[in-house]
Order: C-alpha cells, then structure tokens, then sequence
C-alpha cells in the first residue's frame, strides 16, 4: 500500500513482556512516525507478529528497518514490497439513526460495503466493516452525514503475498 | 543442578565470566547479593561515594582494558544514579553491566511490591530501555546463570555496549534448584553480519586508483583492536590517517602520517585534508555532527568507504558509495590482501607531499611553544612526563578540547574520554576505573574545575581503596567551554558560567587524605607531575589558569569542517 508515503513494516519478536514498550519507545526516541502498529501471537511459537504503518521517505524507512532489527527482541523484520502484500483493516463503527428512513439508508450502504450490523438501538447501529484503509475510509465519509458517534479502528495488519513470508528460521 | 539462593547463582556466574571487580553502593534491596560477597576472595568490591562514579569507573576499566565493566547498585535512586554512566557507555560503545537491586516482585500479599510505588521502587527497566543494548529482570533464581552470560556475551560482542540487570529482592533471596551453565539465550541477536566479499573488491579498486586518499579512523579500530592493520593500511597506500575524537589514540599521532584528530575543534590539518581528499576510507565511525561539521561539506570531493559493524549505522549521517558491514580488523584484513595484489609502496606522490606540508602548516605542535603557562604549553609539557603507555582521561569541555589538540595519544586504550554523550564528571571516576584495570601504569585525569567537583567526592573512593590517580586541574574559575560560546555566539553576555576561586584544590584533596598541589609555572608543574607519579596516593595538581583562553580553532555551528577559524 502507499497512501502518500506511508510504508508496511512486517516484525517478528518474542512474545515477552516489555517488547511492545522496546519497539515504541524506538519510534518516539528516533523520532520515526507510526500511522499504526497492530499486535498479536505469529504461527511459531513464542513470537508475535507486529505490523508497523510508518510514514516517510525511503531514507527514514530504511533506517527504521535497521533501528528495529539491532533490537535484541526483534527477530526479524521486513518491509513489505510494494503491491506484493495483501492488508485488511477492522473498524467498528457506532453510527447516529435519526429515524427509521435512514436506518434502512445506512443498512443499504452496509451492504454495497460488505460490512455487518452487529448491534442495532432505537436510535443507533454499530456496523463493522474491514478492507484497506481507503475503503474504510469511504465508508465512513458516507457515515458522516448520518453522524458518527463513536469509531473504533485496529491500524493494519497484513501478509506477504503466496509462498513468500516473513519468518524466522527453526 | 545446585540449591542456592538468587545471590549466589549472581556471583557465581560472574565469577564464570572472570569478573575480577565491582564498582557500587549498596542499599536495602542489593543486601542479599552483598551479604554473599562478603569474605568472597576472587572479586574485589570497590566502594564508589555515588553510583554515577560507580558506572564511570566501571567504564574507565573496560576501555583501558578491553574486557567488561561491571557496576551495582541498590533499587530506585540508587539505580537512577546509574543512568548518566550507563547513558554515556551507551553512546561511547563501552561494554558494562549495570546490576540494580529492585523491590520484590512476587510474595504474599504485603511482600508483592513492584508497580505499587514501594519505597525506592523505580522502573529502571521503562528508563534504561533507550540507553542500553537490552535489559533483563529475572522472575526467579534459575534464570540468573544464562542472563548473565548473555548479558556479558551482548555487552562485549558486535557493537559493544550497557546490559542492565535487575533484580527483585526476592529473587535474589530465593532459594532454589540452579543449574550455573555457560548457555546463553537471544535468538533475535545478530553479533556480526556476514561480510560482502564484492564490497571488499570494490572498496580495494577504489583505493587503489585514489591519487588522495585519505583514512579516517573512529573508535571502532579501538574496540576492535585493528591498530596494526590500519598501520599497514595507510602506509602501503600513504594516506594520511585523521583519526575522529574517540578514535585517538587508534593511529599513534606522533606517525607522518598521522593528521590528527577532525571535528569542531579539530586539528586543522585533519580538517582541510578531509576536503581535499578524493577518497574516503572511513573506519569504526558514526560520523557524529561534531566530527563532520556541516554535512554539504563533510569530504565533499571525496567517494566514501565506510566500515561499521553497526548496520545502522551506515547511511545514517553520511551517504556513502562503498558500505561495508563487519568488524573492523576483519575488514581491514581483506581490504590489505586485495590491495597488496593492486599496488606497490610509492612515497613520492604530490599527495603525500601536500600531506607532510598541510602538517607542518597547520599542525599546533610543531610550532613555537609557549613558556606561559597556558593549556597548549602544559599538555605538551605532560607528554613529555609520561610514559607511552600512560593512561588519560579527561573530563569535558575546554580541557577536553585542549587535550584532544595538544596531547598526543600514541597507543589505543590510552586516551578515555566521554565524547558521545559529553558528559562532566566523567574523567576522574573513569581514571579511577582504568588505574583498577591498569595498577602499573599511570593514569592522568586532565579536568577543569567546573568537572572535577561533579564528581570529586570520589577522591574518598581513590584514598580509602588505594587506587592513586592523578588529576589535573586546569583551573580557569569558569565554565570555560560555554563561556567561549557566550564570549563568541552571544555578544559576552556571560550567564552562570562563573565559578569563583572556590573550592581550594589542595585544601579538598587534603581534606581526602589526597596530596594537593598548586602550580604557577612550567617547571613547577614538571615538579608536581613527577612527584605525582612516584605517589602511593591520588595527587590533584591545581594549575590555575586564565579564565579568557578559547580553544581555537573553532567551526561555528552550521559551518564545515574547511570554514575553521581561528589560529593556534
């Protein structure tokens, strides 16, 4: 993906306390920008696979690449090549319903989206919907004219695409 | 496996790692490691008077020595204190382990106490995860051996730096099966990248069509010891060798070919052949902004090989043509061989004819010498009463940036100096470390008086454990290097940079039970450094002198390296 310059980072580290706390602290003490980071246990054991969004020029990547390998916990890292990756985004999204017209509006553009009502009140909706960022994006442009009331998004999590990944050695 | 408390699965392990010294202070939650140091007879205990001095000294004796520092203390402020030595290893690439005392981390109900705020409880985990190369805190006794031998084997290997252990009350105290193993656990830990042997042959074409080449070397050749194949290096090409501040002392600078140091206040010899060199052997260097000056101009005529064992390191600063990731004596241990089958010794180049007169313009220490008593006079004065091997520190500011200009380093690991981090109060406490790590040589702390009392209470440490040292205080009543700032950068606007003929010199060191000495001429200052040397107890020479001396040359901040201005 490249919405401006913003890169996908793939990490492997070990899954211990105080990693997180290691990788963030990097970003801020290099003063690198994180669009998002998301977190969660890999398919080997004892590591997790952190996706990191990170905007800047090739320059500043690559020296996030390398800042993040010399960390003793991170076991590998990889940015991902452009266009060979696919990503999805979660968001969850509670949207106003001024009155039964428009929650029957919202339900139609739910669907054109392919997302999914998952709780319904007489005067709201929270719709989750996942894609790459600009599709939510869309999505919640629409939303707006209804009036967003609360928005929840998990930053990007993505894989290389085929055979192709980022793992470490066993 | 053996039943043993925390604290004895500690020091055996560092016995295991043949760590010979510590430097620390204690506090209620470092007890029960010290309570098994007690009557322990391999390694010796060094009481500092605070633990900024304790992690100094620990530096002073891995960088004298090569091997790794250690340094202890108790949880919360004692830990905390550690922080600006383990911030200055960190920058300097020194190899020590802090070992902190931290509150109980597990226990009933009353004795579970990390993350309630307990007395002298601080996160120094959170706090030194930025200045250190890792830390650990182990959750029981069993896990001690193979922390500290990976702790020791991170610290000392690849680019060398802090490891800090923490360790919980309980933890210590435990008791429990421990088996005391050589293992070392860290996966995620690459010491060294395999070398790029193409790199190799094209740095070695490039050098080899070079009509100026010039070698800048850094503090990696120290680390590395690669002394003698960068010696080998510069003569089979004749390049001159500009060393950057914390590489003095990688290249002996009494060689021809040596140009002296570069940088802000650098040698301008050093300086002007940087710009004037049409390759750039770089070695075991970060490129700090106080080496290059203004990067538009940093070696602008010049294609560039950098050497680093630090991946990251390359292209950070400085764009260069030739990368070449690997330890630096390998590194140059290939490039000779590829270079022996491309060229031959030849003296008479125009280079090297450019190089000797650059040296014999520029060079400070081939000039007239002053008899006043003034820094140039006394540093090349102290070279004279001091044997090849004496180890210098120095403190920082003027007195750092004087004895990096006229004190020739003529062997590495004789020259120990914070330059990264900057940080006052260093030299004496490091002098103190060296002099550990080295008892037969003498080891000199050039100071000022401004960085001598941030930490001359350790003059308690170096009289009661019989380490004598000796300082020199050059003694201009002000914070000399800022007050050179405000003299020059801000109209004379002096602001809190004067100290005042307080404190009496000889009357603190007295009060030590050190000898003190004021000098007010050269043959005076002959007298007290010789008396210094043959001394069984530390000697602080106070040299008072005046309080408007710069240190010239100077490159203005935003300037380059060619832009130097003022004379010797």
């Amino acid at each position: 993906m490249e919405v401006g310059k913003t890169k996908v980072i793939s990490v492997l580290v070990e899954n211990k306390p105080g990693v997180l706390h290691g990788v963030a602290n990097l970003f801020r003490r290099r003063n690198f920008n994180i669009e998002s980071i998301t977190v969660g246990p890999s398919v080997q054991q004892n590591t997790s696979r952190m996706t990191i969004t990170v905007n800047g020029d090739q320059k500043t990547i690559e020296q996030v690449v390398k800042q993040l390998a010399k960390l003793i916990d991170v076991l590998t890292v990889q940015e991902l090549e452009q266009g060979n990756f696919v990503m999805r985004e979660l968001a969850l999204i509670k949207v106003n319903v001024p009155s039964t017209k428009e929650r029957s509006d919202i339900i139609n553009c739910v669907e054109v989206f392919r997302g999914r009502v998952i709780d319904v009140s007489t005067d709201s909706l929270t719709v989750e919907i996942t894609g790459i960022p600009d599709k939510i994006d869309a999505f919640l442009n629409l939303m707006k004219t209804f009036g967003v009331l609360e928005l929840a998004r998990t930053g990007i999590t993505a894989l290389a695409r085929g055979a192709k990944s980022v793992r470490i050695d066993e | 496996m053996t039943k043993m408390t925390g604290a004895q699965a500690l020091i055996e392990s560092l016995e295991r790692q043949n760590v010979e010294v510590i430097f620390g202070i204690l506090g209620g939650a470092i007890l029960p490691v010290y309570d098994v140091l007690c009557g322990n007879k391999k390694i010796r205990h060094i009481l500092a008077r605070h633990e900024q001095g304790a992690a100094h000294a620990a530096e002073g004796y891995a960088r004298a020595s090569g091997r790794v520092g250690v340094c202890m203390s108790t949880s919360g402020p004692g830990a905390t204190n550690l922080v600006t030595g383990i911030a200055n290893a960190y920058m300097d690439s020194s190899p020590i382990i802090a070992l902190t005392g931290q509150v109980p981390s597990s226990g009933a109900n009353t004795s579970y106490m990390i993350g309630r705020d307990a007395f002298q409880e601080a996160d120094i985990i959170g706090i030194t995860t930025p200045i250190t190369k890792y830390n650990f805190q182990p959750r029981n006794a069993a896990e001690i051996p193979t922390i500290v031998n990976t702790a020791f084997y991170i610290a000392s290997t690849g680019r060398p730096g802090p490891v800090l252990i923490d360790l919980p009350k309980n933890v210590q105290a435990q008791t429990s099966e421990v088996e005391v193993t050589d293992r070392i656990e860290a996966r995620g830990y690459k010491s060294m990248i395999e070398m790029d042997l193409t790199k190799i042959s094209i740095a070695a074409n490039l050098l080899a069509k070079a009509e100026r080449p010039i070698i800048l070397s850094g503090g990696g050749i120290i680390i590395s010891n690669a002394t003698d194949e960068l010696m080998q290096i510069s003569d089979l090409l004749m390049a001159p060798v500009a060393t950057t501040f914390m590489g003095k002392g990688s290249f002996p600078e009494g060689h021809p070919l040596s140009v002296g140091s570069i940088g802000m206040h650098g040698n301008p010899a050093a300086n002007r052949l940087m710009g004037e060199a049409d390759v750039l052997l770089a070695v075991g260097t970060r490129f700090s902004d106080r080496a290059t000056a203004n990067l538009d101009t940093f070696a602008s005529n010049a294609k560039k090989i950098h050497i680093d064992v630090d991946e990251a390191e390359i292209g950070k600063n400085v764009e260069v043509d030739v990368p070449l990731i690997g330890d630096a004596k390998a590194a140059l241990k290939l490039l000779l061989t590829a270079l022996k089958d491309k060229l031959h010794k030849t003296e008479s180049t125009a280079w090297a004819k450019r190089v000797k007169e650059a040296k014999e313009q520029l060079s400070p220490l081939l000039k007239d010498r002053p008899k006043d008593i003034v820094p140039k006079a006394l540093l090349t004065e102290l070279r004279k009463l001091l044997p090849e091997n004496a180890i210098v520190t120095t403190e920082v500011g003027q007195n750092q940036m004087w004895s990096a200009l006229y004190f020739k380093a003529l062997k590495p690991r004789t020259f120990i100096s914070s330059g990264g981090l900057g940080t006052m109060g260093f030299g004496f406490p490091a002098a103190i470390g060296a002099k550990v790590a080295c008892p037969d040589r003498p080891v000199v702390d050039i100071a000022g008086d401004g960085s001598f009392i941030m930490t001359e209470q350790e003059l308690a440490c170096s009289v009661m454990e019989d380490i004598p040292v000796t300082v020199i205080v050059l003694n201009n009543s002000v914070l000399g290097m800022v007050a050179q700032w405000q003299r020059a950068l801000y109209n004379r606007r002096y602001m809190a940079v004067h100290l005042g003929k307080t404190p009496d010199f000889v009357k603190l060191a007295e009060a030590y039970g050190a000898q003190g000495f004021r000098v007010t001429s050269i043959e005076e200052f002959q007298k007290a450094v010789k008396t210094a040397l043959t001394s069984k107890v530390t000697t602080v020479i106070d040299v008072p002198i005046g309080s408007e001396e710069d240190v010239v040359p100077f490159v203005p901040p935003g300037c380059g390296l060619p832009q130097q201005r003022g004379d010797y």
